[in-house]
């Protein structure tokens, strides 16, 4: 279809490579510096120390004590973590819990673990931007709610919550407030004593760090009990020996995303506006998904109407780029995103999405070849299909 | 591109019989675009025999493709045989698909059957494989409009609860 094929990701929501500095940090931490964390001796107390460094990076890209942080296997286990546990340790007080319609599936089937036991969940509905309403938030308020969880950013339209005014709601009714961060951060500021959140999940990998590890921000006056048990480790709130080499590269990317954000949001919004703008003047029939203020600087969210999404995805990735689809044919499961169904988006034109997300390592280039062999991949779709 | 063999790769990005023909002498639709699948065949007749036909579809790969092979194969055959093709010809004319993509086996049955009904019923034919086909069946259920997967729940049911595959991160 075109003379030279590229590889071009277009999926740094759902992974990013891990950055050579953060894996040049990582490597003597599998090999030479592999000492257990809780071991007494040399080189376990660099091991552990390793991990205090990576704490205290982590803490400053989110404005946190240190103590304050503590490693887990994910983002979703920190979601799990923050979420369950919450809800079990206020049970005598109530069992209601507030969460919204767009969260990930993290957090979405924690709370229908917790209807299951007998929990009480409002799923909050979203305006067609992607934003929660705060009234709606406080009116749902009830003298049984223990817990409030809306994310931060969303994996799928990139739309970012007033994220600070549902804490201030939170913390005035006397209820606990979690926020899934994993998306936004290193995207977007986050200072979590500014904001007022209680507990924040956050990931890894997607920050150029290595996969299989996250973290849970609990501030100190929030009682969370433990979720594993086990041995000491992260003051014995999360068992288990540490992801040492894991955790030493997380850090490194904290450090990293810190120095870099205000580039970094700048330069991936500039090449998504480009990309949104080729596209809306280039191909007919398309409808951008989700707010374009407020959002994640590197989402565009697309559909591209009377054709179907895992369609486009597989004529894209032939030509070397990779994107995700919010339709049904795309997962085993048949179900289409349920995040554009909460914002209103027709179920024929879900089928048709796709989302496009740009990162450091983006060039305009890149942006160019996708929207040339995206015209392409369209009007040949579109030719086979049976609507118009 | 591991999800699909070479075959399904080759009817899908270079798929035969594209289009419509232009006085068919029968013409069937089957799915929705609500459901993600919508597959339109049109079909001529001469002696009883199909001469040609032609598929528009909405759809993924898989539906893409199987539109493609089921056209092929109807393409010479006799109504009669053309009605004998099921969706697990289809399947095998494939090389198989992923579990979770045997419905669009399916849909290319239905939409071939459904294009032979609307022949039979212009012309005033009847066929032995027409019987009990109804082409409007998945309509009359508003509540199951997407519910295709059901007459193929027994072929993957032992691929329920596998991991589900949504937009990642």
């Amino acid at each position: 279809m075109t003379e030279e094929k590229r590889n071009v990701y277009l999926d740094y929501s759902a992974t990013t490579p891990v950055k050579e500095a953060v894996l040049n940090e990582m490597i003597p931490y599998f090999t030479e510096k592999f000492g257990n964390p809780s071991s007494l001796y040399t080189s376990g107390q660099e091991s552990k120390n390793a991990i205090t460094v990576a704490r205290e990076r982590l803490a400053a890209l989110i404005g946190a004590d240190p103590k304050e942080i503590f490693f887990t296997s994910s983002g979703t286990e920190a979601d799990n973590w923050a979420v369950i546990e919450t809800a079990f340790s206020k049970r005598a007080k109530g069992n209601h819990i507030i969460t919204t319609k767009i969260e990930h599936h993290a957090l979405l089937h924690s709370a229908e673990y917790l209807e299951k036991e007998g929990f009480e969940v409002t799923y909050l509905d979203v305006d067609s931007d992607g934003f929660v309403s705060l009234d709606e938030l406080k009116d749902a308020i009830t003298d049984k709610t223990v817990l409030i969880s809306i994310m931060f950013a969303n994996n799928e339209i990139g739309t970012i919550q007033p994220i600070a005014d549902i804490a201030a709601i939170a913390k005035e009714r006397g209820v606990i407030f979690h926020t899934d961060a994993v998306q936004a951060l290193g995207n977007v500021p986050i200072d979590v004593k500014e904001l007022g959140v209680d507990m924040l999940s956050i990931s890894a990998h997607k920050i150029y760090g290595p996969k299989g590890v996250g973290a849970l921000y609990v501030r100190r006056s929030v009682k969370l009990p433990e979720f594993m048990h086990g041995g000491g480790q992260e003051t014995g709130k999360r068992p288990g020996t540490e992801n040492l080499a894991g955790i030493v590269g997380f850090g490194k990317a904290a450090e990293l995303a810190q120095a870099n954000l205000p580039v970094h949001a700048k330069q991936l919004a500039e090449l998504r506006d480009y990309f949104i703008g080729r596209v809306k003047n280039e191909i007919p029939n398309i409808r951008i998904n989700g707010s374009l203020e407020k959002r994640l600087p590197g989402n565009a969210n697309i559909t591209f109407k009377f054709i179907e999404g895992e369609a486009i995805l597989l004529l894209l990735d032939m030509e070397g780029i990779s994107v995700s689809t919010g339709s049904a044919c795309s997962s085993a499961s048949l179900t289409p995103s349920h995040v554009l169904e909460a914002i209103g988006v027709p179920m024929e034109e879900i089928h048709g999405s796709i989302r496009f997300t740009v990162g450091d390592f983006t060039t305009k280039d890149d942006i160019d070849y996708t929207v040339e062999t995206l015209k392409k991949v369209v009007e040949k779709l579109r030719n086979i299909s049976s609507l118009s | 591109m591991s999800m699909y063999n070479d075959k399904v790769i080759d009817h899908f990005t270079n798929p035969h019989n594209v289009g419509e023909l232009e006085n068919p002498d029968g013409e069937g639709t089957y799915g929705s675009p609500v459901c993600g699948d919508m597959m339109k065949i049109s079909i001529q007749v001469k002696d009883d025999v199909i001469t040609d036909a032609r598929f528009k579809t909405f759809g993924c790969g898989s539906a893409i493709a199987s539109s493609s092979v089921a056209t092929d194969m109807i393409i010479g055959k006799t109504i009669d045989e053309a009605l004998e093709i099921t969706n697990k010809d289809v399947l095998d004319e494939l090389g198989g698909l992923p579990p979770i993509k045997i419905h669009c086996s399916v849909l290319a049955d239905y939409a071939i059957k459904s294009a032979i009904y609307d022949y039979a019923r212009k012309t005033g034919n009847t066929y032995k494989g027409l019987e009990g086909f109804d082409p409007n069946a998945d309509e009359d259920d508003v509540s199951h409009g997407c519910d295709i997967e059901s007459s193929v729940d027994a072929m993957v049911s032992e691929f329920k609860g596998s991991q589900k595959k949504e937009i990642h991160g």
